[in-house]
């Protein structure tokens, strides 16, 4: 039987980890993420965990010995945040492009210049297309839920591909929340131990990241990108066994009074849980409004997103993240193209909010749907809105 | 510590004649790198995991769909073949805990220019052995980065000419010494550090031997000429190499848990012209540069032999 605890969001990530047996760590300290690998490295050191931990000099030499360790097929973990995904970067389309499988739990932080701690999705949106599967967590239970359900998908002989987990830096990772820790029997049976289909071994050499003249190229990335397409179906399959198992349903996309509503946010991580009380106050004064978060980023779930938002007469996008210089926030540019296609289409307006830590409040909420009931009389004024900004 | 290995010293007689580097691959007439590589696969045998960084071996040997390698390859990137040796040496290590790898040893081999070594690799280097990984970590100097064609790296000799520290009217070609990243990496206190080149091939078996048997770090520094890049015949790359170590410009020595031991004793030297003369990327320099380099090499080699005598020192 599950028990409910009180544990750090954090912690129970590493919880998380252990009870996926993952047995090659290589990580980085790096705030807000440091909680996760120390907690490890304590399992590790008191023998719960039974797992080489390799203590790397930087974020690039972690991701690079994730690679080794996958290639010679041991379930491989790593977490990190902001600077350190950056400094990652090269390696994450290399991991992608051989298909090897693990996970990395990335503690959303705001990139440098000027330097911040605190939370927002710019370092993630910097590797939208590093061909990783994305999901984003709004709670303790989720982040615990979607590492162990990562690796089952990522390991996935359909699927081989490497998986981030996103939490938000400090509003989630450092936050007590009751988790729900299930046995480790029921996680052993629902995440066997990874077979891959081939490794590094000397009884059968194989050569893994050959030089790719223009004559296959373009063919390996079709591949990669029909792996990575076709892990949805994947990910529904193993979000069903794990309900099964578990009792926890999950969803591409997660709604909140959605049925009738008018105006839709839509907002990922964490934010989600101030944007559902926004609603609530709301709806009490007969406003029609209502919610989505998007859990799953990669791959984007067009169907269901499409779906989603059918009959709404305005989608409000908030970005935690700026694309300087372009149509603002990336996960409206997104959205705004996913509806393009269509006749009947929400007017899409695109917001962005909650950079390097500041909070979204929810009156932030509040002025998000009222500049969405502006334009939807009035049409369009800005591509986009910096919301609560100082003047 | 290293384990003293059983060491059977190479001779024509026990060399393995199965490449285990293929021949058929694309590396350009005459290449130095291929020689050497090609003896360190033969003294590391079958059992054999190799990280290649990128670079010239790189490409010449995985040219998909071909392959030159009858071992398992890896290749990620440019500055961790390090990093990524790591993660294979971890994983095997637990997954044979857990019975779910073979029992026999592995040898992990990280291949990597002197680029990817001095320069961009060597943080990933230096944070792999200081962690003890058991690993072998073979740099193949020849002194450019010679993939991209022939730009300096910090492994470039002074006056060297090359596409980046070309000759000029206000420049005599590379105005650094070389980095002397052998040195740089008996400073970590690794088990095993030697240099080689494959003019003395059974040297250079013997040694990559020792390196492979070691448990723990060892770092084997190939000197590999290069046609290309120093400008010189295809023919002459054995006898370069030669002139490089008979004239102390590339001394070979081993230091097996910290005591150093001149391999190729050198009573008398060659003048370094000897071996200068032989390159086009050393044809600009003038009378006093190369009396310059001589004074330098001197004062080099002049410091391995009082290494050598104190650390032959017994207490």
């Amino acid at each position: 039987m599950a028990k409910r605890t009180g544990l750090e969001v954090s912690l129970a990530v590493s919880e998380a980890v252990k009870m996926a047996r993952a047995e090659v760590i290589a990580a980085y300290p790096i705030t807000p993420q440091t909680h996760i690998v120390e907690e490890l490295s304590q399992m590790v050191a008191d023998g719960e965990l039974d797992a080489e931990f390799i203590l790397v000099e930087s974020e690039h030499s972690a991701m690079s010995a994730c690679c080794g360790s996958s290639a010679v097929g041991a379930r491989s973990f790593t977490a990190t945040a902001s600077q350190g995904l950056a400094l990652m970067h090269e390696v994450l389309y290399i991991a992608s492009g051989l298909r090897l499988p693990m996970v990395m739990v990335v503690a959303n932080r705001a990139l440098s210049a000027p330097l911040s701690i605190w939370g927002d999705h710019s370092d993630v949106m910097a590797e939208r297309d590093s061909g990783w599967l994305q999901f984003f967590a709004e709670t303790g239970q989720d982040a615990f839920d979607l590492t162990i359900q990562a690796f089952k998908i990522s390991e996935d002989h359909r699927v081989l591909l490497p998986s981030i987990v996103n939490l938000d830096g400090f509003t989630l990772t450092h936050v007590i929340e009751p988790i729900l820790l299930p046995e480790q029997g029921e996680v052993d049976a629902f995440l066997p131990s990874y077979e891959p289909p081939s490794r590094l071994d000397p009884q059968k050499p194989t050569t893994v990241g050959p030089v790719g003249f223009p004559e296959i190229y373009t063919e390996v990335k079709k591949q990669q990108n029909d792996a990575l397409l076709g892990s949805y179906e994947v990910i529904l399959e193993v979000w069903d066994e794990f309900e099964k198992s578990f009792g926890r349903g999950y969803k591409p996309i997660e709604h909140y009074k959605t049925e009738d509503a008018e105006i839709l946010i839509a907002i990922a991580g964490s934010m989600a849980g101030t944007a559902r009380i926004a609603v609530d106050g709301m709806r009490e004064e007969g406003k029609k409004v209502g919610l989505i978060r998007p859990r799953l980023w990669r791959p984007f779930p067009f169907e269901e997103f499409r779906n989603s938002v059918a009959g709404a007469k305005a989608l409000a996008v908030v970005d935690r993240s700026l694309s300087f210089g372009g149509q603002g926030g990336p996960m409206c540019s997104e959205m705004r193209s996913a509806l393009f296609p269509l006749d009947e289409k929400p007017v899409v307006t695109s917001y962005i909010a909650g950079l390097g830590g500041r909070d979204i409040t929810i009156e932030n909420f509040r002025t998000i749907v009222s500049d969405t009931e502006r334009v939807l009389e009035e049409g369009y004024g800005d591509e986009y809105k910096l919301i609560g900004v100082k003047e | 510590m290293a384990e003293e290995p059983e060491r059977k010293q190479f001779v024509p007689r026990i060399i393995p004649p199965r490449e285990l580097f293929a021949e058929g691959n694309r590396a350009c007439q005459g290449c130095g790198e291929i020689l050497g590589v090609r003896l360190v696969m033969k003294a590391a045998g079958p059992q054999t995991i190799v990280v290649s960084a990128t670079g010239c071996l790189e490409i010449v040997s995985s040219s998909y769909p071909d392959t030159a390698w009858r071992v398992p390859w890896i290749h990620i990137a440019f500055e961790n073949a390090a990093a990524v040796a790591a993660g294979i040496e971890s994983g095997i290590k637990v997954l044979r805990r857990k019975n779910k790898y073979t029992d026999q040893r592995v040898n992990i081999i990280a291949f990597a220019g002197d680029g990817g070594t001095a320069d961009i690799g060597i943080q990933a280097l230096s944070g792999a052995v200081e962690r003890g990984h058991d690993f072998t970590y073979v740099c193949t100097d020849n002194e450019a980065y010679m993939n991209t064609g022939i730009q300096r790296s910090s492994s470039t000799p002074y006056g060297a000419s090359t596409t980046t520290s070309p000759v000029g009217k206000k420049s005599k070609g590379q105005n650094t010494p070389k980095k002397n990243m052998p040195m740089i990496m008996a400073a970590h206190e690794i088990p095993y550090v030697a240099t080689a080149c494959p003019s003395y091939p059974y040297d250079l078996l013997n040694k990559a031997k020792r390196a492979i048997a070691t448990r723990g770090p060892a770092y084997l520094h190939i000197f590999s000429p290069c046609p290309t890049g120093w400008r010189h015949p295809t023919d002459l790359t054995v006898e370069i190499g030669k002139l490089g170590v008979e004239s102390g410009v590339f001394p070979l020595y081993e230091i097996v848990d910290g005591k150093l031991k001149l391999n190729v004793r050198l009573e008398k030297r060659r003048p370094v012209i000897d071996y200068l003369k032989t390159q086009g990327r050393f044809r600009h320099l003038q009378p006093e540069d190369v009396e310059d380099i001589q004074r330098r090499v001197d004062a080099g080699y002049q410091k391995l032999l009082r290494r050598e005598e104190c650390d032959s020192f017994k207490e």
